[in-house]
């Protein structure tokens, strides 16, 4: 296989508080080849965002990479500061964030938007770039792109703004793509839509995707492998098809038992007991031991295996159980 | 717009009619200024003949009525203590006033963006900690004692600066200006200094807070997430949506500092109208308040429809009338 894109090698974020350090991405690592798209799936504080954040040089001090790697086209940056780590930013590495009715600047034309952006990252003149920017528009399909580059954010519908959103995530060429939650803001046909025209622009230029969401549904649609994260850990991490149908870990099984399907009609959903600890109480051993029905006193002692592809950091893991 | 300009302009002109009637109505209410023009040896023909003369032996309406009409063409009257005509007076000081009012202004608007980005950017700096903790002084103390203060250590300490009137002018045209002399300028570094302060603390602490408040939006990490330099991120599109809300403070104080002016220019002795205006007021000089009045609040009016105005070109959410989209 050729060298990933995206290379996470062992990562801890930290954060220094009044109680203690909290570590809200602990001893995380997996891959991402181009024209990949990995989805990392987990409830809200599990760590999704963070790690995006890290691998992008965009953590809110005083969170900091305390451990681990960051190799991005066989560069390692996890180190790179300042304007180092700003030229990466847009250019290599593009990134979608949730909302699209705040990712925009109100006060600039969407042509300006990404004109500024190519100029920074490209050395093409300003008629090109504006050039290129009506393409940018036109290839995430939005329709008159040659008069809607002189628009202003607040003449485009939620979907439309996440579709330029994506185009000024990708205008610069950048070879991955973190979309951080991109859907959960837009209603539930648009977000196929979205999905959909993600997939086609990464297959299409070879992107490798990070694809962050709580949403299986998504991840179900859109993913080729994907990476299940719990209280700053990965609990699983493996081709989309073989964690849905067939979890190893305990998490991600209860995950998807409490995913509703429709054809299902109304029995009863599955939860969970308890809920993922705060990240400054994590339990010894493995995190997910107090909710799990199959620890052990070795769960609550030992640390549990880390993960590699196929794998889930469990020390029972399921073999062949069926979801439900 | 121009529906909306329109009706902007029609507001406007409703408030100074407003304010035509307040002044107006001075001359109705605040004492007798025939006693005051005419000294203890009158007779009863001298007094009515000067009654009539200024007409106040009018109705109120047809008073009003003229004073308005008059007020339009630029005439308030005659100065009852000067005999001058009161118009001619004002555009004699104006200058003064609107020079001194200018340079200040534009220090305040100046330092106090600058100093208000500069504190926002680097907000654990220390400098940044210095400037804002000095910037309490300019808030809180009153502009009198600021003047006085400036004029102790520089005019009277250190010699440096004058402390009192506009120094030489030139007369360009019926305008005399204090730009062009050196003891002109010199006089207009102190009370500039003493007027704009307060504005320019001000401008300062509200730039700051809405830059800070501008920072955390998404828009402004997503710039960052492009590989946007500091530069772009910080005035191009930081700054930017700072100035919204700042535009509208910076308007209303650009027509405070005018008639703030009356503190520093009775401080510094300036020859403008705000000294006009306080002796104006000792003397019971109606025309000469009503039509200072009447100037002061076509300024207001004037700054905030401009800034308005000036909302158009920033903002493009309100330049949406036909889409209406918010």
């Amino acid at each position: 296989m050729a060298d990933p894109v995206l290379s996470i090698r062992n990562l801890s974020v930290e954060i220094p508080t009044r109680h203690g350090i909290v570590r809200p991405v602990d001893g995380v690592s997996y891959d991402i080849q181009a024209g990949e798209i990995l989805g990392i799936v987990g409830e809200s504080g599990a760590g999704k965002s963070m790690a995006g954040n890290a691998v992008i040089g965009l953590l809110n001090p005083p969170a900091h990479i305390s451990k681990g790697e960051i190799w991005l086209n066989g560069k390692r940056i996890d180190h790179l500061k300042g304007d180092a780590m700003r030229r990466l930013r847009g250019k290599e590495i593009g990134m979608v964030f949730q909302d699209p009715l705040t990712s925009l600047n109100p006060l600039l034309r969407i042509g300006d938007q990404l004109t500024e952006t190519m100029l920074t990252h490209l050395p093409i003149s300003r008629i090109e770039a504006e050039k290129r920017a009506v393409a940018a528009l036109e290839e995430v399909g939005i329709p008159g792109a040659a008069e809607r580059v002189n628009s202003y954010p607040h003449e485009f519908s939620g979907g439309m703004r996440q579709r330029v959103v994506i185009a000024l995530a990708l205008c610069a060429e950048p070879s991955l793509i973190i979309a951080d939650e991109p859907t959960t803001a837009l209603d539930v046909s648009v977000q196929a839509q979205i999905i959909a025209l993600l997939r086609l622009l990464c297959r299409d230029r070879g992107t490798a995707v990070m694809l962050i969401t709580h949403d299986m549904g998504v991840i179900a649609e859109a993913t080729d492998r994907v990476a299940v994260m719990y209280a700053g850990r990965l609990a699983e991490l493996g081709p989309v098809r073989d964690v849905l149908t067939h979890p190893q870990h305990p998490y991600t099984h209860g995950l998807m038992a409490s995913t509703p399907i429709a054809s299902q009609g109304k029995s009863r959903l599955h939860q969970i007991p308890g809920a993922m600890p705060r990240l400054d109480a994590v339990p010894e051993g493995c995190a997910f031991n107090p909710r799990c029905p199959h620890a052990t006193d070795k769960c609550r002692q030992a640390p549990v295996p880390r993960v590699s592809n196929g794998q889930a950091a469990c020390w029972y893991p399921l073999i062949d159980e069926k979801v439900i | 717009m121009l529906a909306y300009i329109i009706r902007r302009v029609g507001q406007s002109a409703l408030v100074l009619l407003i304010v035509g009637l307040v002044a107006f109505s001075m001359f109705r209410f605040v004492g007798d200024p025939i006693d005051n023009m005419l000294g203890q040896e009158r007779t009863v023909e001298d007094i009515e003949r000067l009654r009539a003369q200024l007409g106040l032996d009018q109705p109120f309406v047809v008073q009003y009525y003229k004073f308005l009409e008059g007020a339009v063409q630029g005439n308030f009257g005659v100065s009852y203590r000067q005999g001058r005509p009161v118009a001619e007076i004002l555009l004699e000081r104006a200058p003064a006033t609107l020079e001194l009012a200018m340079v200040s202004g534009v220090l305040a608007i100046l330092f106090g963006i600058a100093l208000g980005v500069f504190t926002a950017i680097r907000r654990d700096g220390v400098f940044a900690n210095v400037i804002m903790s000095a910037s309490l002084i300019g808030v809180s103390l009153p502009t009198f004692l600021i003047g006085i203060l400036l004029i102790y250590l520089f005019s009277v300490e250190l010699g440096w600066l004058p402390s009192f009137g506009r120094g030489e002018t030139v007369d360009l045209g019926g305008w005399s200006t204090g730009f062009l002399t050196e003891s002109g300028l010199k006089a207009l570094i102190l009370p500039s200094i003493t007027l704009g302060l307060y504005q320019m603390t001000l401008i300062m602490r509200l730039v700051r807070s809405e830059m800070l408040e501008v920072l955390r939006q998404d828009y402004i990490r997503f710039a960052r997430a492009r590989g946007l330099r500091d530069r772009a991120v910080n005035f191009r599109h930081a700054l930017k949506n700072t100035m919204v809300p700042v535009i509208t403070v910076i308007g209303l104080q650009l027509g405070a500092i005018i008639a703030f002016a009356i503190i520093t220019e009775t401080v510094f002795q300036w020859p403008g109208v705000g000294l006009l205006f306080i002796n104006a007021i000792q003397f019971v000089d109606i025309p000469v308040m009503a039509a200072y009045l009447m100037l002061i609040s076509v300024m207001f009016v004037g700054i905030n429809l401009l800034v308005d105005i000036l909302y158009f070109f920033i903002d493009p959410r309100l330049r949406a009338d036909r889409s209406g989209g918010h």
